[in-house]
């Protein structure tokens, strides 16, 4: 045991902070008083200045959760709903290490496809997760568990925490190309190169729909030559999931890319969360599957899985997971959140298109096809950082400074002001 | 094992190449390199090694994990047709009647979240919920601890007590010099691997004494005497598990000196306090001792079992520094552990919590509520322990009464277990350990048949 704790803490390349000369002076000195400040988290950052700025014209376009119209947050209807069924009728006895039986059900079919035979063949090892943190998280720490040899390719760009998350798992990576910035949409070309160039078997992480930080996502074609590409080179596909059903509006639609891999035969690793689709941020719940030759294999990796997370946390929570089955597993709620879940993608691609308009119709010496073209919660705008200090600086506008917007912090309301500062600070570019 | 071999020597690899070229519209054959970017044309097309079968799943080597052995016997209890089975494995706390029990106080604030509009689901901070955090230091260290007073304390909201035990392992695994950690022996099963995959080397101290069913205080002295400097040492604030065993205040105090003079960092795990006596305060000196002498130590607080919030993952790590410096550094850090693991804890329970400890008559009522759950603990162990007597049971039970809190260590061996299960239907872990929360009046006696009669018949 103590070989691994040594392996894991090299691997993560931690060096020991030096260490105090007055140690063991009995309660003299911290044994904490070497360790330096971290670096603040980018994002969260934002939204901290945002709340500190008093300006009554400042608009927040950094943070990666949903607003209504009014810029609000929302808890969905059949969220609420839920809620009011599970309180004061349910005990809160632990889960199974696995979590909810109930919901690792639902989300299987939502991701799967709700009459697939591979859940019918019970060929999916199927955890409970704390959202798609916690799958990614657990996929990472199984791969470096039992396939130590590996690594995992992640594209450029992606939602920063990726790599935190591989890294603190000890899983060496790499990346592949994906966003290309003179188009600002897909560089496929150098996506199949890289894939084509990996080594053979080599594990990859794909962003399902929406991706995050670009909007930019491969289409069913390119999709499909993926696959096909994947199958050549077998490669291990490990899907990251997090707006199923927040992209386009249609659940379905958006596993698209997911169910042309199933069709392939591909055994795909998949990371759902439940964050935005339904609302539920706060109450991390999503689900890891892995997709095994038969069930017999899939009770091994899901009895594994488990291992990795009674470590970590002994057993998931069980009120976010309760929200969900409800709601997936009752005919009439189920359609409220697909009606809610739609509403939600339509107010988002509505903005995008009025973000888009009113860049036209100021004169935009630039392209702007790429807000509509891109798709989800963000739009990876093009601005350059010292462009987006201007926004902020001299508009009160905040976002993170790689571009990246938040379509769902625009509104009808500043949609309009959105559009003129970031005019005034590109026209001359 | 056997299943592994055999799926790897039978239809898997084959069908799924099969598949693969039906798709791919070629005729399978080992020497086909049409499918793979090669230069020379005859050459066999290889599996990397990462592929367990060409186009079969990387896992197959994967085999199944043992089963939990707690959860195993609650398996076992499930499957028992009898009607006089009793379960003793479960470490949550049950009713008179053996159900679970979800406080009043607590029910009450579950209505009161879902009723209030204003109450949204957004991500909390990657620290939890800063009341749940302010409220839970006040509640172990109470509320007019200097440390918190001065600052020197970062809490952080953690998936109950183990989340609070992993990450206040991998912090120290990251910060502190020293990376071996000792437990108790014994200790929860868990605890082991929580602090080897946070990147501790995990040692053990002599805890229990078989002979006496009682602390080895000697041997827990020398052992801890022996540390190197720096070394982490874990303490069971009180009800120690699966024991019960606590020390008394004089030895705590003992062990507060050689843990300071010896220049070690305590690492206190809370998960029952004021379900151990019924009193917060009281369950909570051990750790107060320590801060009051202004060092430093680490504490994972749960409200598994003190607010019956089991399955809500509701719980705190604490950080008592030197300074308020010292603190704010460590907080920081302490988030890059947490944001790669699950970015921010889980909402709903600690947000219960919090409700509950800011409101003077709910905090009451819990207190009231939880007494009633330790009293009826008290009263089971009472019980058992005066039906052993009047079956003349041979040996000393006292140890019934004196250990404390949800566990009782009972000496019994692992025939005597079995025996029991066989014979009486008593399901319990095979150490001898018994969850008097899942005894009640109506099966103490049927319970001390089933000990008598292990006792006199299997030596």
């Amino acid at each position: 045991m103590a070989a691994i704790s040594r392996e894991i803490l090299k691997r993560r390349g931690i060096h020991r902070s030096p260490v105090m000369a007055t140690i063991g002076t009995r309660s003299m000195a911290s044994w904490f008083g070497h360790v330096e400040p971290a670096a603040k988290d980018p994002i969260l950052g934002v939204t901290e200045a945002f709340l500190a700025d008093p300006s009554p014209d400042k608009v927040n376009v950094g943070v990666g959760a949903y607003r209504d119209d009014n810029g609000k947050p929302v808890v969905l209807e059949c969220v609420r709903e839920a809620e009011r069924r599970i309180a004061g009728n349910l005990n809160m006895e632990y889960l199974p290490m696995g979590g909810s039986i109930k919901m690792i059900e639902e989300s299987l079919k939502l991701a799967y496809g709700e009459d697939s035979e591979l859940i019918k063949e019970k060929r999916i090892a199927a955890v409970q997760a704390l959202s798609g943190t916690g799958a990614c998280r657990l996929f990472a720490d199984f791969q470096k568990r039992f396939l130590p040899d590996t690594q995992i390719y992640i594209p450029i760009p992606t939602w920063a925490n990726h790599h935190n998350i591989w890294r603190d798992a000890c899983v060496p990576q790499r990346t592949f190309r994906y966003y290309h910035p003179e188009t600002r949409g897909l560089d496929f070309a150098s996506m199949m190169d890289d894939i084509k160039n990996a080594p053979n078997g080599s594990f990859f992480l794909l962003h399902a729909c929406a991706h995050n930080p670009t909007g930019v996502d491969p289409s069913e074609e390119q999709w499909r030559e993926i696959s096909y590409q994947f199958k050549v080179k077998n490669h291990f596909p490990f899907f990251d999931m997090a707006y199923q059903g927040f992209a386009s509006g249609d659940p379905n639609r958006d596993a698209k890319a997911i169910r042309i891999f199933l069709e392939d035969g591909h055994l795909i690793g998949c990371a759902q969360s439940y964050a935005k689709n339904m609302g539920l941020y706060g109450q991390r719940v999503g689900c890891l599957s892995i997709l095994c030759d038969d069930e017999l294999q899939a009770v091994a990796v899901k009895s594994q899985l488990q291992q990795l997370a009674r470590p970590m946390y002994s057993n998931p929570p069980v009120h976010g997971a309760l929200v969900v089955s409800i709601i997936l597993g009752d005919p009439e709620l189920k359609s409220l959140w697909l009606k809610e879940v739609k509403g939600m993608a339509d107010r988002i691609i509505g903005m995008r298109k009025a973000l888009r308009e009113n860049l036209e119709k100021l004169g935009s010496p630039l392209s702007w096809e790429h807000i509509t073209n891109q798709i989800g919660m963000f739009c990876y705008s093009g601005m350059t950082p010292e462009q987006v200090d201007r926004l902020t600086d001299e508009f009160h506008i905040y976002m993170t400074r790689n571009g990246r917007i938040s379509m769902a912090g625009v509104t009808t309301g500043n949609a309009g002001y959105l559009a003129n500062a970031i005019h005034e600070v590109t026209k001359s570019s | 094992m056997g299943d592994a071999n055999l799926r790897a020597e039978l239809g898997s690899p084959g069908r799924r190449l099969g598949t693969l070229a039906r798709h791919l519209g070629v005729d399978y054959s080992p020497a086909s390199s049409s499918l793979m970017a090669s230069h020379n044309a005859s050459e066999i097309v290889t599996p990397s090694p990462t592929a367990g079968s060409y186009g079969g799943s990387v896992f197959t080597n994967v085999v199944q994990a043992p089963e939990d052995p707690i959860l195993g016997v609650t398996v076992a209890y499930n499957k028992d047709p009898s009607p006089v089975k009793v379960n003793l494995g479960v470490g949550a706390y049950r009713t008179e009647e053996g159900k679970p029990l979800v406080l009043n106080v607590v029910r009450r604030a579950e209505q009161l979240l879902v009723n209030d509009p204003s109450h949204v689901k957004e991500y909390l901070p990657i620290t939890g919920l800063a009341d749940f955090n302010k409220l839970s230091a006040k509640l172990i260290f109470g509320a007019d601890s200097p440390a918190i007073q001065e600052n020197r304390v970062t809490t952080v909201q953690c998936l109950s007590g183990t989340g609070s035990l992993r990450v206040g392992g991998e912090f120290l695994a990251r910060h502190h010099h020293e990376h071996t950690i000792y437990i108790p022996q014994p200790t929860w099963g868990n605890h082991p691997k929580v602090f080897t995959l946070a990147g501790l080397s995990v040692k053990t101290y002599h805890y229990y004494d078989p002979t006496t069913r009682g602390l080895n205080f000697k041997s827990l002295l020398e052992d801890l005497s022996k540390a190197p400097r720096g070394a982490i040492v874990l303490l069971h604030a009180c009800a120690h598990n699966p024991t019960g065993v606590d020390p008394t205040l004089d030895q705590w105090e003992q062990i507060r000196l050689l843990i300071r003079s010896k220049g070690l960092l305590p690492f206190f795990d809370s998960a029952y306090q004021g379900f151990a006596s019924g009193n917060l305060e009281a369950d909570a000196q051990s750790i107060r001792m320590f801060v009051a002498d202004g060092g430093e130590c680490l504490t994972a607080q749960s409200y598994a079992k003190n607010m019956g919030l089991y399955g809500e993952r509701v719980g705190a790590l604490s950080i008592v520094c030197k300074s308020a410096d010292v603190a704010v550094r460590v907080e920081s850090q302490l988030k890059l552990v947490i944001r790669p693991m699950y970015s921010n804890p889980p909402i709903h329970g600690a947000s219960i919590v919090a409700t509950i400890l800011k409101d003077r008559e709910m905090y009451h009522e819990w207190t009231v509520e939880l007494k009633a759950m330790a009293d009826r603990i008290i009263r089971m162990r009472q019980q058992l322990f005066d039906a052993l007597r009047t079956r003349g049971t041979p040996g000393d039970w006292s140890h019934i009464i004196k250990q404390i809190g949800m566990f009782t260590f009972t000496g019994l061996n692992r025939e005597q277990v079995t025996f029991m299960t066989k014979e009486y239907h008593i399901y319990m872990t095979s150490d001898g350990r018994i969850s008097m929360a899942g005894l009640s009046s109506k099966t103490v006696p049927h319970l001390a048949d089933a000990i008598h009669a292990a006792v006199t018949r299997i030596k």
